[in-house]
């Protein structure tokens, strides 16, 4: 399990809040429903999406294969040095 | 109440208005815009109406108003647009506003039928003060060419023109070829020369004088010369070239022929005295009574200039007055006359919860008229389907519109517009995903949307810029998903960003990098932090050029199917919405329920195994849950379909993700299977049964049980009267009905489900496309060095930018579109919409104002 509590519970929390707290929020008035409809909806697509992201990620089955110059340049640009030898 | 999730409850009214109250009455409603009226009189046609005469005056109103509105145009005057929109007038005050606009169309085409003449008069003395001026020159040319000698002349026209001159004395007047002239010095010789002089448009002047010499035989000899500046046409006031031609010629014979072309060529003939003197003179006159005309002319277009600025001050109102005048006639030459002829009868259908202020519009009418008998509005009971009425609002609008364009919903039908506004957006973005894409949408609609009142107030016959500005927030919409889609992509204009740091590392040595053309990074050592990229792909996917497209394939198609699967159960359960409100217990019980478990088993199952192979199988496991093990799921699932055992992916892997899975599968399909002739045989045995029993039981009154059966086998149907009307069905016919109706979902849900990967191709075109412009075009700027090279950058910057915006946005939004309207209206709505419905059409001002205005200005 390749899971990090951290990032699951803050995009969860998040658009949790869209969807259940927006909704709550959402001031009495003829569109209400329709409001919170669109919210819930909205957070409901996106945690998904970004729930799938995630989880495709997570236990990689396979890894970048990457060419020589890209591993020059990811090694100077992020700071990810190349060992001597 | 009052939302979109369902039409609005209809009721059918019938209204009594008092005779000198009807006017009034109608003009309110037509302000509120709420009601729609039903034709009571539909086999009387259109001349036999009470209210003919009226329409016809408003008609001849309006082709008055059309008349002035085209000659506004034609000068260029500003029409003031104040945007408001003026009560209709009483009937007592067309009296006043005929009068006026007759006495304005009257004046106009006067000062025009004035201003024609003149202008054509004009024409005459310029076209005739140039024939003076330009023959000038040939008769001045002519002196000396007779003194020359006539032997060099190789012409032959030209010799006998000179010998002709010859022949003459010395005499002024006969070189000057006067027909007089040369009649009084030769009179043996029976030689006589005329010309006729005139004006021809500059483009008819060759083949003129083709046929000139063709026809005289090349006895005539034509001089021209062009006039510079153009003059204009009166009749339709184009501006045309001329030339002016002087023809000379011997005999009356060629003079008629010579005439008889010219009158062909509609070349205009004017009198060109011989004499030098007389011309001058002649020229003089014409002179004085040209400036003469300028300044009558000047007036008369002052006259017309000032009328027309009076008139463009109020045509707008006095359109709007007209058509809502005519509107009123022409609604209520619907209505029926009751017997007393006191009463005028009108049904309509009004929305229940507007009853309130339509009551309240119909007092204010009756007010207004100053009738003292309130008007009546009666609900009546009715078995006819009511129209659908979404109430929307700008925002809701274009959604709806979009629904409606494929069906419009039944009445009281669950409407797929609220939900819509959401999922369209998002499928499409799915498709699109690229913040930079997104955002470049985003802006557009934003930008249209803050302006809106402006942009709405200009209105344009540019249909494609109109569709624009109606779709504005769901292109906004659009934009801000696909922004989204793009940051988790992590695709911005083909490239990504790398916010969190890549959870992927480098632990190379030197010379493992100089020995190796590319290296994979391998997921079960350090080279993976073991925990994924937080937000999104991670960046290092998108500079693995190599592996990068099988690893977002793998991910893209299984977020298509599963949003799709997603999707469409989400509209299985709309139609349980959809029969619980209707009471058709039988669709809910033999249709829902087991469209849902056949979804469920089979399409959900396969979301759920790629959920389970997500988290199951890593490269870091103990053996049998290695990469080298993961099965696929495509092919399990059609093995578990066929009840066939795979074969494992590698040598002592086991076939299965999880304990029992053989097991579940079987029962899994097994139960779709079960459902099958549950759809097919379910509702129409019930309803037979259903039939038969109501046939024993109420044998002998069958007149009314027939219709209850019909009601009941309708599933209750008859919920706001719908049902009832269409009795009996055969009962064969509903065999047929469900058996289409069970082949198209059960072969529906799987090549829908198949179709739903449409969102994986069009993301990935879409990356690809956007990645090729970026190496092919861009990267060749960038790569360049120096000045020179920023010229370069600039250059291919600009080309970069054109492509991105007219391809990548424009063509790919639009292709990205398309898909997405066809997943909602087919995959989607498919599974519960019946779109069997007629729209609400109110008679309301403000749409027919609209349209009046926009038929106009197609005109």
């Amino acid at each position: 399990m390749g899971a990090a509590v951290l990032p699951i519970l803050f995009f969860t929390s998040l658009w949790a809040a869209v969807g259940i707290g927006g909704s709550i929020i959402t001031p009495h008035g003829p569109q209400r429903q329709l409001i919170q409809c669109i919210l819930m909806l909205t957070a409901g697509c996106c945690w998904l999406f970004w729930l799938c992201c995630y989880m495709a990620q997570m236990n990689p089955l396979i890894g970048p294969r990457l060419s020589r110059r890209a591993i020059q340049i990811i090694a100077e640009s992020w700071n990810m040095p190349i060992k001597e030898g | 109440m009052g939302s979109l999730f369902r039409s609005e409850e209809m009721a059918l009214c019938q209204l009594f208005l008092q005779s000198e109250a009807a006017y009034a009455c109608v003009s309110e409603l037509g302000e509120l815009g709420l009601v729609q009226f039903r034709d009571l009189n539909p086999d009387v046609n259109a001349f036999q109406r009470k209210f003919v005469n009226e329409v016809r005056r408003c008609d001849e109103m309006e082709r008055k108003l059309r008349y002035l509105e085209k000659e506004i145009k034609k000068d260029g005057i500003p029409m003031l647009d104040t945007g408001e929109s003026p009560e209709a007038p009483q009937p007592r005050e067309m009296i006043d506003l005929e009068a006026t606009f007759e006495k304005l169309e009257n004046e106009l085409r006067e000062v025009n039928q004035n201003a024609e003449a003149l202008k054509r008069n004009f024409l005459e003395l310029t076209e005739l003060k140039h024939i003076l001026r330009k023959t000038q020159v040939f008769f001045d040319e002519s002196v000396p060419m007779v003194y020359k000698s006539t032997s060099t002349y190789s012409s032959n026209k030209y010799r006998r023109y000179l010998q002709m001159a010859d022949n003459q004395n010395e005499d002024e007047q006969a070189q000057l070829l006067g027909e007089e002239g040369v009649r009084a010095n030769q009179p043996g010789q029976n030689l006589k020369l005329g010309f006729v002089a005139g004006v021809i448009s500059r483009e008819k002047l060759p083949a003129f004088e083709r046929m000139l010499w063709r026809a005289c035989r090349g006895n005539v000899f034509l001089r021209q010369a062009m006039i510079e500046s153009p003059l204009e046409d009166p009749t339709n006031g184009d501006q045309v070239y001329k030339s002016v031609f002087i023809i000379f010629f011997q005999g009356d014979q060629l003079k008629t022929r010579v005439k008889k072309i010219c009158e062909g060529f509609r070349a205009t003939l004017y009198p060109c005295p011989e004499a030098p003197a007389d011309r001058r003179e002649m020229a003089m006159g014409v002179m004085t009574r040209i400036e003469d005309l300028n300044t009558v002319l000047g007036q008369t277009q002052d006259h017309r200039h000032r009328v027309l600025v009076a008139a463009a001050k109020n045509l707008k109102n006095w359109f709007v007055k007209v058509r809502k005048i005519k509107a009123i006639y022409h609604t209520l030459n619907l209505f029926n006359l009751d017997v007393t002829q006191k009463c005028l009868i009108a049904e309509c259908w009004v929305p229940l919860l507007d009853i309130e202020t339509i009551q309240l519009a119909l007092r204010r009418g009756t007010e207004r008229s100053g009738s003292s008998v309130p008007p009546i509005l009666n609900r009546m009971q009715t078995f006819e389907n009511p129209p659908t009425y979404n109430r929307t609002n700008k925002f809701t609008k274009a959604f709806q519109a979009l629904i409606d364009a494929y069906g419009v919903a039944s009445y009281r039908e669950m409407n797929p517009a609220p939900y819509t506004i959401i999922t369209f957006p998002f499928l499409f973005a799915v498709m699109f995903g690229d913040l930079g894409h997104g955002a470049i949408m985003a802006l557009f609609g934003l930008w249209m949307i803050r302006k809106e009142k402006g942009l709405a107030a200009q209105k344009t016959d540019n249909e494609i810029w109109n569709i624009f500005f109606g779709g504005r927030y769901i292109i906004f919409l659009m934009g801000v998903f696909s922004m989204y889609t793009g940051l988790i992509y992590n695709d911005i204009f083909s490239k990504s960003l790398n916010i969190f740091g890549s959870h992927w590392h480098l632990s190379y040595n030197k010379s493992t990098v100089w020995n190796n053309n590319y290296l994979q990074l391998s997921p079960a050592t350090s080279d993976y932090e073991g925990t994924p990229y937080p937000f999104g792909m991670d960046p290092i996917w998108q500079i693995a050029s190599s592996n990068k497209i099988v690893f977002q394939n793998a991910y893209k198609m299984k977020i298509s199917i599963i949003f799709g699967v997603l999707h469409m159960i989400f509209g299985v359960i709309m139609s349980w919405h959809n029969h619980t409100y209707f009471r058709n217990r039988l669709s809910l019980l033999y249709e829902f329920i087991p469209q849902l478990l056949f979804l469920v088993v089979l399409f959900f199952y396969l979301v759920l195994l790629m959920f389970i192979k997500w988290n199951r199988y890593a490269a870091t496991n103990e053996f049998p849950m290695t990469e080298a093990c993961a099965p696929s799921i495509l092919i399990t699932f059609i093995d578990m379909v066929l009840f066939k055992n795979s074969k494992a992916p590698g040598k002592d892997c086991n076939i299965y993700m999880f304990a029992g899975q053989s097991f579940f599968q079987t029962i899994f399909v097994l139960i779709a299977l079960a459902c099958i002739p549950v759809m097919l045989l379910g509702k129409p045995i019930k309803i037979m049964q259903a039939r038969k029993l109501a046939n024993e039981e109420v044998q002998p009154i069958t007149g009314a049980s027939d219709a209850e059966v019909g009601g009941m086998s309708n599933g209750g149907g008859s919920h706001g009267g719908g049902g009832e009307h269409h009795d009996e069905e055969e009962m064969s016919e509903i065999f047929i009905h469900q058996g289409i109706h069970t082949i198209e979902y059960v072969l529906g849900s799987v090549s829908h489900t198949a179709s739903y990967l449409r969102l994986w191709a069009l993301s990935l075109a879409h990356a690809q496309l956007a990645e090729v412009l970026w190496s092919m075009v861009l990267s060749l700027g960038l790569n360049k060095e120096g000045w020179l090279g920023g010229i370069f950058l600039t250059v291919v910057f600009a080309f970069w930018a054109v492509l991105t915006v007219g391809i990548l946005v424009l063509m790919e939004g639009l292709s990205a579109f398309l898909h997405t309207l066809r997943l909602h209206w087919v995959e989607f709505q498919s599974k519960f919409y019946m779109g069997h419905g007629y729209a609400f059409q109110p008679f309301s001002f403000d749409t027919i104002i609209e349209n009046g205005g926009a038929v106009t200005e197609t005109e």
